[in-house]
């Protein structure tokens, strides 16, 4: 069997396993372990995929400091889960119908890896072929990242600062008049 | 805590954790060349951080990087980022367009792209940090 294959389907069982393990989890402490967990199987997927900056990040904010911070809320709000007062059968619909509407979403898409789907033909090219001219440094993710798509970035960056604003908000006064 | 197992730790840390925030530059300022990139080297340089408050305490922590003053580098990151925009517009670009911040345009694409960097890895490191700090002092 051709060996892309197999670490390909290792992985997306490894990752199915872990789905599972994590909806029946009452364990919140073990919740975000999982979680850590899973973040770093489809680390890998992306390595096999030759997306290594994507890996690089899943890796560093998934599996890294998304469960550290996960477990610092934890360790406020409590380790076990409530138990929901809501019957088992409206959110066994609700993902039904969800599910059921992304698979149909995915019906109009480009079978996987098409080389003639509109993603790789539309600005693709050009980035892959030009950037060496225009930009001038070879990794061609951080040429659209940084330079091409320079305003995403910069919004990219103001959402992490709406979100330590937003800490500051809620945390932030009440450390502060406990210290005073 | 055993003291041994925390003498342990702490040695271990004091290993690890010089070379956590030498990678976490390294993947900063070699993001043009191999992967990563001010993200990814914001959240090492958080992770280093937060390893050393972990072990060694947040008070000590603090007394290197106080929460006032990480708080300025959340906002300076991102002054950083949108100052090259608005530098560039001054110059006579458009917004963000780099290639107007020195004669030559791909030297002046490496500058730009090295200061946005710089700014979006001070920027997330900063954020990380000041989350950490305050869910655990909000514990406490």
């Amino acid at each position: 069997m051709d060996i892309a294959i197999l670490v390909n389907f290792s992985l997306l069982t490894l990752m199915m396993l872990v789905v599972v393990v994590l909806i029946r989890l009452k364990s919140l402490l073990g919740v975000a372990l999982t979680n850590g967990i899973y973040s770093l199987l489809s680390a890998g997927l992306f390595v096999t995929m030759d997306a290594v900056d994507v890996a690089f990040t899943e890796a560093a904010v998934g599996a890294g400091i998304t469960t550290v911070l996960l477990l610092g809320t934890i360790a406020v709000t409590g380790m076990e889960q409530t138990v929901s007062r809501h019957g088992k059968f409206l959110p066994l619909v609700v993902i039904f119908i969800t599910g059921a509407a992304l698979i149909y979403g995915t019906l109009d898409m480009p079978p996987f890896g098409d080389p003639k789907a509109p993603i790789h033909t539309h600005v693709a090219p050009h980035y892959l072929t030009e950037s060496t001219n225009e930009i001038g440094i070879p990794n061609v993710v951080t040429s659209v990242l940084a330079s091409y798509r320079g305003y995403d970035t910069l919004g990219e960056v103001i959402v992490i600062f709406t979100a330590a604003i937003g800490v500051l908000l809620l945390l932030g006064k009440t450390v502060g008049k406990r210290n005073k | 805590m055993d003291t041994r197992a925390v003498v342990i730790l702490r040695e271990v840390c004091k290993i690890i954790i010089p070379a956590v925030l030498l990678f976490a530059l390294y993947v900063q300022f070699h993001g043009e060349y191999g992967p990563g990139g001010g993200f990814q080297a914001g959240v090492i340089f958080a992770a280093g951080v937060i390893l050393y408050a972990l072990v060694f305490g947040r008070e000590t922590a603090q007394r290197i990087l106080p929460l006032t003053t990480v708080r300025i580098f959340i906002a300076a990151g991102v002054l950083l980022y949108a100052g090259v925009g608005v530098g560039t517009i001054f110059l006579g670009g458009n917004f963000l367009d780099y290639n107007v911040l020195l004669h030559d345009p791909k030297h002046a694409q490496h500058l730009g792209i090295f200061l946005i960097e710089l700014g979006v890895g001070i920027t997330v490191a900063a954020v990380m940090i000041t989350i950490f700090y305050l869910l655990d002092e909000f514990c406490e």
